[in-house]
């Protein structure tokens, strides 16, 4: 079929506009930096929607093999790409999202220099190839390319504003801690070729390959992925970089930082559900860790006042969520809850972006308020996206969490309470965010508030498409409790199995039920709590804690930086100065001297000369005399 | 004779001429020392020759008890060659520093 034959272009396309960009970017204007870089992921959308709909219609695009990529002497790894139900979606997301991102940009960054700026679009470019190479790749070598890729660029939009020396640390930060986190999932990738001798997804999720593996391999190989997707999803312990990532340009958070790279680890354990179903201690692993964070970073977020922060930690807390889904096997529903953060969380962030830019790069929500009165569609659109994020009835989150919430219930009532609580808290600290923001009074200086505005077209239409997609983007799941068919599961089907455990009709009324009443609750409290905010002092007891983030960098800086600083300023000062260079030093000391008492053996006279030779002789016949043999 | 007389004569020949140019500052009597020398391995090697010529490998090869002989030829002709350089280097040696003294010959230190 002719699409199944337009799939290289997909990623090809944002690479051609990361070359054409990364080398103008002297040349190009920015009206055109900016075109080819949104065009090229339009088309690549528009290429993704046609391979969508083929896949839907039930034409199955499965492993496309393009080139051997290595091929030794058992290993063969080629250069495919796994085109079905779960990628497709995931090339919808990205491109759909990048694009309207790409779009955003365009006016976002426009204060920038024409060089800068088509910098930045060659680097989102990249990122969106690396991210298509990632979901596309049909083994774990061209995915770890992808996600190799996208750390690097996420690397290097966060240290996008590199004079700044705090968002080059981020930026380090960040790389740091996605770098430990691609260790393991390298070392998991070694693990699964050592034991089954391949790695292409469709040779090692079968059950003979599967047979080759032992318990202790499966929940090794399996954990070891986890740390990786623990790095990329920022999870605990490896969560810290994300919140610190919002240094970058707020739409690279939106797309990088929310909507797509921290969902690679989700993608991963989706696609290899396979072996995750069967490591059970893996499991629980996941659903401990996820729910953790999910709890911790809402936790966070109720204190933070700056407006992206409290997005980021919203973020790390709904990633929690999706690994909640992830550890009780309920994959359709991380993949659904991926889908609607994805529009969402992108929606809110683009928000946060055009009050920055209205606010003049004022991002302290302190220093805000009243702003609805002024940013009409702004002001609106984030409130859908609070509303959605909340799991209000008719938004899309409240679809793909209640199925979280109910996946986690039939697993265990305790967790689905914990998860309860998290999205108490996400209700919470959403409204606080949007109550403190957009309504009240005006904090901010005089000017400032002169200066306010709606921001352009190109970032308020990006706004408006993300809130209708958050409103509609979860009817493709709607439970069968609510009449629904669950489109999504029924679509994901091949690729991923929907969840075991199935809830009778009843508990998911009441489920919901309590869920909605609760968030509803949590919400009028924020309303009520924060309508007349004013700025309060230093926070303390429990939400000074909670203000400086549980003191969780404090902690790593303790126990991991210090000791490392002050190994290697050991290793510095002793070994190396007092040490090694001692040696060799020495070396040259001991040669300098010599030579410096050997320069009187070289004293020109002749007859010294011909003396030592002879001694030398007369040396060798009394050895050949007395040791003949020798 | 027996050979050891010419080994003895030999060997205090070429000590002589160890010694002479060990301690004689002279250019031209330390020349004459390594001449000394090397007439004092001329003679050993005729010794030695004519020695071997009376056992029976040298009645097996014709040329066996000669081949030193030759060889001493050629060390004469060498040393010839020699004393005509060695000759000419001390008379520049002379017209530069008026002194035949080898002490002299150390300019290129320091």
């Amino acid at each position: 079929m002719s699409v199944s034959k337009l799939i290289w272009l997909i990623p090809i396309l944002p690479l051609i506009g990361f070359v054409i960009n990364g080398l103008g970017r002297k040349l190009l204007s920015k009206t055109i930096a900016g075109v080819v870089g949104s065009t090229v992921v339009l088309a690549s959308f528009v290429i993704s929607l046609l391979v969508f709909m083929e896949i839907k219609a039930g034409h199955s695009i499965a492993t496309i093999h393009f080139f051997d990529f290595i091929h030794l002497s058992k290993l063969n790894i080629g250069f495919d790409f796994k085109i079905d139900q779960l990628s497709s979606l995931f090339l919808l997301i990205i491109t759909g999202v990048g694009f309207l991102i790409h779009l955003y940009s365009t006016s976002y960054m426009h204060e920038e220099d024409s060089k800068d700026f088509a910098k930045y679009f060659a680097y989102l470019n990249l990122f969106v190839f690396s991210m298509l190479l990632l979901v596309m790749g049909g083994n774990f070598v061209i995915m770890f390319i992808g996600w190799e890729g996208v750390g690097l660029c996420s690397y290097l939009l966060i240290g996008y504003w590199y004079k700044n020396q705090n968002y080059t640390n981020a930026a380090k930060k960040a790389f740091v801690m996605n770098r430990i986190g691609d260790l393991g999932f390298l070392l998991g990738i070694f693990w699964l070729i050592a034991k089954t001798g391949t790695i292409s997804y469709d040779q090692v999720f079968t059950t003979a390959a599967l047979d080759n593996l032992s318990d202790t391999d499966i929940t090794g190989i399996t954990l070891l992925l986890f740390v990786g997707a623990t790095g990329k999803s920022a999870q605990i312990p490896l969560y810290t970089w994300l919140p610190d990532a919002m240094a970058g340009p707020t739409p690279v958070s939106a797309l990088i930082h929310a909507a797509t790279m921290v969902t690679a680890g989700i993608y991963m354990i989706a696609r290899s559900h396979v072996l995750f179903s069967e490591a059970h201690f893996t499991q629980h692993v996941i659903t401990v860790i996820g729910l953790a964070t999910a709890l911790l970073a809402a936790s966070i977020a109720i204190k933070q006042n700056d407006i992206k922060k409290v997005l980021a930690y919203s973020t790390v807390s709904q990633l929690g969520f999706m690994f909640l889904a992830l550890g009780t096997g309920n994959y359709v529903a991380a993949v659904f809850h991926v889908l609607t953060h994805a529009f969402f969380k992108a929606l809110m962030f683009l928000g946060s972006g055009s009050v920055i830019h209205a606010m003049g790069g004022e991002q302290d929500i302190r220093n805000m308020g009243g702003l609805g009165k002024h940013m009409r569609i702004t002001s609106i659109t984030f409130l859908i996206g609070c509303l959605a994020i909340s799991g209000i009835p008719g938004f899309s989150g409240f679809f793909s969490k209640d199925e979280i919430l109910a996946g986690a219930y039939a697993h265990n009532p305790v967790l689905f309470g914990l998860a309860l609580f998290a999205a108490l808290l996400t209700a919470f600290y959403m409204f606080r965010l949007y109550v403190i923001t957009f309504t009240g009074k005006f904090r901010g200086t005089h000017e400032q508030e002169h200066h306010l505005h709606e921001s352009p077209w190109a970032m308020t239409l990006p706004l408006i498409v993300l809130a209708i997609l958050s409103i509609i983007g979860g009817y493709v799941g709607i439970p069968e409790a609510l009449g629904g068919h669950h489109e999504l599961a029924a679509f994901l089907q091949p690729a991923v199995p929907t969840a075991a455990h199935q809830l009778d009709h009843g508990t998911e009324y009441m489920l919901m039920g309590i869920s909605t009443a609760l968030v509803l609750v949590s919400i009028i409290f924020a309303w009520m709590k924060f309508k007349n905010y004013q700025p309060e002092g230093e926070a303390t007891g429990f939400g000074k804690i909670l203000q400086n983030k549980w003191y969780v960098d404090e902690l790593y800086h303790a126990i991991i930086v210090k000791p490392l600083n002050a190994l290697s300023s050991f290793l510095s000062n002793i070994v190396d100065k007092k040490g090694i260079d001692g040696i060799v030093n020495g070396v040259g000391k001991a040669v300098n001297y010599g030579s410096r008492q050997l320069r009187w053996i070289q004293s020109g006279q002749v007859g010294a000369y011909v003396l030592l030779m002879v001694i030398g002789i007369l040396f060798l016949f009394i050895v050949q005399f007395f040791y003949p043999f020798w | 004779m027996d050979i050891k007389a010419y080994i003895a004569l030999s060997l205090t020949l070429f000590t002589i001429g160890i010694i002479g140019v060990l301690v004689r500052r002279n250019a031209i009597i330390i020349f004459m020392c390594v001449e000394l020398m090397l007439n004092a391995v001329n003679l050993l090697l005729l010794a030695f020759s004519k020695m071997h010529a009376m056992s029976p490998a040298a009645k097996a090869l014709p040329t066996y008890a000669s081949d030193a002989q030759i060889f001493v030829f050629f060390i004469m002709v060498v040393a010839a060659a020699e004393v005509s350089v060695g000759l000419a280097i001390i008379v520049l040696l002379y017209r530069n520093t008026h002194s035949v003294d080898v002490n002299f010959l150390n300019r290129l230190k320091n």
